[in-house]
């Protein structure tokens, strides 16, 4: 029986482990130390510790409740945790954050999607794209309300890369409709347009699978390889379905009741009884 | 039709059957029922400005601004004490930087310690916030009333004359206050619409995580639309205080918007505009069409009806259509 695994390899090109050495991986770019993280009582993460390289595909994988997604908000600075670091490079630079805000993550290169798509969903798909160019606006609001010189000329570079996005992902023909009138899938395909319009060093996907027919993940695996190979971005990602994540990862986290239980090659964590446990319940 | 919206279209009916009764019982010459329905829309074009700025402030913060009304006397009293000394344009946009920089006071000082705080809290806080903005703009500015003087004739003129019986008479002033208020709104429109900022704006306005994760400052954001908030109010309270003079009283008829907004549903920027309209036409045509039979009925005193229409047309509105004409309906998954 075909998994979606084995079913998206084919489509998404990309060569086989063995033919495509570790050139394409880089140093290490970020780094997560001791993270611990708790609500009220709830211990969320506890001593969680990885790192990124530059040009990988990493994944946190982990059964529901795992603490996943509280990893990816401590990434993205919308939770703060109570102990440990995160550390960016950033321009040659190591920058530290105890308490990072969504907007320093943004301005250091790290954008992300979300689990539940959280579009804007009175816009259309194109202003949603361009609002992913938030950052990179230079001119000031007066220059935009008279549209005068600089403004005009801004505008129209940024509309150009959004137009590339665009094409990139497929959905040049939904360019001016709504969002909200969008299926699912689509949906999904613009929250990682508007991610990638900001031109991220880290892109952090929150489930980006999840709810997803074999098709839409075939698609949006292909997706995020092609950013992977042709942006150079570096890529996290969450996911609890495991065939998918083991086949598009370099290196995988694992993560259990708030604690990491392996970490490493796909293989190398498939094999591991731990993570077997985890995920098929193991008699204590 | 959706079963659901029958109360809805009925409670539209009555409205519109109301608004051309007095013409079918020939109780209102044509003229005269025309005069008071255009006096109702310009008394709207106030609240519309008011409630643009509730709107504008409650859609991108979730904020609903209590100060609206105090910051339009406020705006009213700096442009009438400093056109003392200068031209009006000068007091305008002296004005201007006022209330750029009290939004910028606002923001620093109340919302940014106050944020991810329930809304009543938020609430709270800008119900302080309207009482130190009334007091304070007495204590710089002065408690007496005071003119603002626009330099145009309040001279009524008659118009239409060879096409309605009569003709009609209206106030040059008032002409003038719904030219400027619709300039206002377009403009208000193009730059949410056509600007970066204004994307931004409109996207804090959807999903504040959203926008934060795209990098999109939301401190920075607040300020801006508490800023566009105080122009708006400036343009409500210059046209007001032009037509009934500069007093505290702007202060409480601005409370006048919270019916507005509630007709006009709380996240539209249209629904302010028309909601207004609705609500000023609506209670002047019930004090003057409404309250004389109602008088010979019951033989009642009469008079008082402006008081309290919008309030009950508002509840109404509560009862059939809670999200308000343009709002958003709520579909929450169970």
């Amino acid at each position: 029986m075909a998994t979606p695994a084995e079913a998206v390899r084919a489509p998404a090109g990309r060569p086989e482990p063995a033919s495509a050495p570790q050139r394409r991986i880089g140093e290490v770019i970020m780094a997560v130390e001791g993270v611990s993280l708790a609500f009220g009582g709830v211990r969320a993460l506890a001593e969680v510790s990885f790192d990124v390289r530059e040009r990988e595909v990493r994944a946190i994988i982990g059964p529901n409740g795992a603490g996943k997604s509280s990893m990816l908000n401590v990434i993205n600075g919308v939770y703060h945790p109570d102990r440990g670091t995160i550390r960016i490079l950033h321009g040659g630079q190591w920058r530290e954050y105890h308490d990072m805000k969504p907007h320093d993550a943004a301005s250091m290169g790290v954008a992300r999607t979300f689990q539940n798509i959280a579009l804007f969903k009175g816009m259309t798909v194109l202003e949603n794209i361009m609002t992913g160019r938030a950052l990179r606006m230079r001119s000031s609001l007066l220059a935009q309300a008279l549209r005068i010189g600089p403004a005009e000329r801004e505008e129209i570079e940024h509309r150009e890369k959004v137009e590339r996005i665009i094409d990139f992902l497929e959905i040049q023909a939904h360019r001016k409709t709504p969002v909200g009138r969008l299926p699912y899938g689509l949906q999904k395909r613009v929250d990682l347009g508007r991610a990638l319009a900001a031109e991220p060093r880290i892109l952090l996907l929150d489930e980006p699978m999840a709810g997803m027919n074999l098709e839409e993940k075939q698609d949006m695996c292909r997706f995020i390889l092609d950013a992977n190979d042709q942006l150079g971005t570096t890529i996290v990602l969450i996911e609890h379905d495991m065939g998918v994540v083991m086949d598009i990862s370099d290196r995988v986290v694992v993560l259990d009741y708030g604690r990491k239980i392996a970490d490493g090659s796909p293989d190398e964590v498939r094999a591991n009884q731990a993570v077997i446990d985890a995920y098929l319940g193991a008699s204590h | 039709m959706r079963r659901s919206q029958v109360p809805f279209a009925v409670l539209c009916a009555i409205l519109g059957v109301g608004l051309v009764l007095p013409l079918l019982t020939g109780a209102s010459p044509f003229n005269f029922w025309l005069e008071v329905l255009l006096g109702g829309l310009m008394a709207g074009v106030l609240y519309s400005l008011i409630a643009l700025g509730f709107v504008l402030i409650f859609k991108a913060s979730g904020v609903f601004n209590f100060a609206q009304g105090a910051m339009v006397l406020f705006a009213a009293l700096a442009v009438a004490r400093m056109a003392e000394r200068m031209p009006l344009w000068a007091a305008i946009l002296l004005a201007v930087l006022i209330m750029v920089a009290l939004a910028y006071v606002i923001e620093r000082l109340v919302l940014r310690p106050l944020v991810n705080q329930e809304g009543v809290t938020l609430l709270m806080a800008t119900l302080g916030l309207t009482y130190f903005i009334d007091g304070f703009g007495q204590t710089v500015w002065g408690s007496d009333i005071y003119r603002i003087n626009l330099g145009i004739s309040r001279e009524p003129v008659m118009v239409m004359e060879g096409l309605i019986e009569g003709g009609i008479l209206i106030n040059r002033d008032d002409v003038a206050a719904a030219i400027v208020a619709m300039l206002l709104v377009a403009t208000l429109a193009l730059f949410f619409q056509k600007t970066a900022t204004g994307r931004a704006l409109r996207a804090v306005a959807d999903d504040h995580q959203a926008a934060q994760s795209i990098g999109i400052p939301l401190n920075r954001i607040w300020v801006i639309v508490w800023a566009v908030a105080g122009v708006v109010a400036i343009v409500a309270g210059v046209i007001w205080g032009a037509r009934l003079g500069v007093q505290f009283s702007i202060s409480l008829v601005a409370l006048k918007a919270l019916p507005v907004v509630i007709l006009g549903g709380f996240t539209s920027v249209p629904g302010a505009i028309i909601g207004g309209l609705i609500i000023g036409a609506g209670e002047k045509m019930a004090e003057v069409f409404l309250g004389p039979p109602l008088v010979k009925m019951f033989d009642l005193a009469g008079g008082g009806i402006e008081n309290w229409f919008a309030y009950m047309l508002a509840l109404l509105f509560l009862l059939v259509r809670p999200e308000g004409l343009f709002g958003e309906r709520h579909i929450d998954r169970v």
